[in-house]
């Protein structure tokens, strides 16, 4: 099976703030808030690390909750900010200069 | 040989910034407009030098401001036409005689300086009371003008339709403004720390609730004005607003239009 990579998109401002994490894409001014889980899965999305990689340490060793409904849940989520324009995803490490 | 030129220093948020006018009519078009808010002494190098066109009806339509290629802020609407240069801060303006105009172009100036300075303006009425300014946000008809309208005598209106909103230190400042609404006159030119943001609701009661801060983030965001299609500063003035919600408690005031509301408000 093919494991995605995500970084997060330099084209938006994303901000903490009581808990939540804030993104607003830049060229929309479109705002977007994110639950606990979705900021761990953002805050880890460094454009090398495998989304199973980051599902299993940054929510499963967190939350209490079963892996493959983590990975389902984050699929689900990644697809939903790539098509915002947000996050970007790949089948291969995405470098910073990409 | 050029023709004598008028000047105009029209200083907000202790920002000033002189208008060069060779009619001596939109000079004192201009004095009117902007009152309280003139200050011939204030130190400047800001500088807009406003052409006059001949009178016509030309339409308002929506302003249009972006950056072109050589570093100049491009701001359009249909009665008007500036350039600003942000490195040396001279713009230029080409409009007909009237005050309306000039009022647009210095309010989308304004918010291209504030913007990289950590502040803004926001559709919001403001006032001080006991040494301490409050920010009353929301769109029209969310109760601006109202509020401002039953405050008590000794408070000192900012303004019913626009504040202006400065990081200081610590914490961030309102000043009053020339820009009104249905009160139908400027702010008084004064200012006081900030102490707390509510965003306006009506309802049959006074009461003050507190605003989760990404609730407070949207709301905010919605209310700064902002009309520069350019994304570096789109990401400033989030960055901003979020600065801004870490300093300044922001709250959701539902009132009742009656004088009683002020009672909350100290």
């Amino acid at each position: 099976m093919t494991d995605k990579f995500i970084a997060r998109s330099t084209e938006i401002a994303a901000r903490l703030l009581g808990g939540e994490m804030i993104i607003m894409s830049a060229a929309d001014s479109r705002l977007i808030t994110l639950n606990e889980q979705a900021t761990c899965i953002w805050q880890a999305a460094d454009g090398v690390t495998p989304l199973r990689g980051i599902v299993d340490r940054a929510v499963c060793d967190v939350f209490d909750v079963e892996p493959e409904v983590a990975y389902r849940d984050a699929e689900t989520f990644v697809s939903e900010l790539a098509a915002q324009g947000v996050l970007r995803v790949s089948d291969s490490p995405i470098l910073p200069a990409e | 040989m050029s023709p004598e030129l008028h000047s105009v220093q029209v200083e907000i948020g202790k920002t000033a910034i002189r208008i060069l006018t060779a009619d001596p009519e939109f000079r004192e078009i201009l004095l009117a407009r902007f009152g309280s808010f003139v200050n011939p002494a204030a130190q400047t190098s800001l500088q807009l030098s406003v052409r006059l066109l001949a009178p016509g009806t030309p339409t308002e339509g929506d302003v249009h401001v972006s950056m072109n290629g050589g570093g100049q802020w491009s701001i359009v609407r249909g009665d008007f036409r500036c350039l600003w240069q942000p490195a040396i801060g001279e713009g230029s303006v080409e409009q007909t005689a009237n005050p309306y105009s000039i009022d647009t172009v210095l309010r989308i100036v304004h918010t291209l300086i504030l913007a990289r300075e950590g502040g803004f303006l926001l559709h919001s009425s403001s006032a001080v009371r006991n040494g301490r300014a409050f920010l009353f946000s929301g769109l029209s008809g969310a109760g601006k003008t109202t509020l401002v309208r039953l405050a008590p005598p000794d408070v000192p209106i900012l303004t019913d339709e626009i504040s202006y909103v400065r990081r200081a230190s610590p914490g961030y400042t309102a000043f009053g403004t020339p820009f009104f609404g249905e009160f139908g006159r400027p702010g008084e030119n004064t200012s006081a720390p900030l102490a707390a943001l509510y965003f306006l609701a009506k309802g049959p009661d006074n009461r003050i609730d507190p605003v989760p801060p990404a609730e407070a983030a949207r709301l905010l965001m919605r209310n700064i004005l902002f009309f520069a299609e350019d994304k570096r500063l789109v990401q400033l003035v989030f960055q901003s607003a979020c600065d801004f919600l870490q300093a300044v408690p922001a709250y959701r005031l539902t009132f009742f239009p009656d004088a009683r509301v002020w009672e909350l408000i100290r």
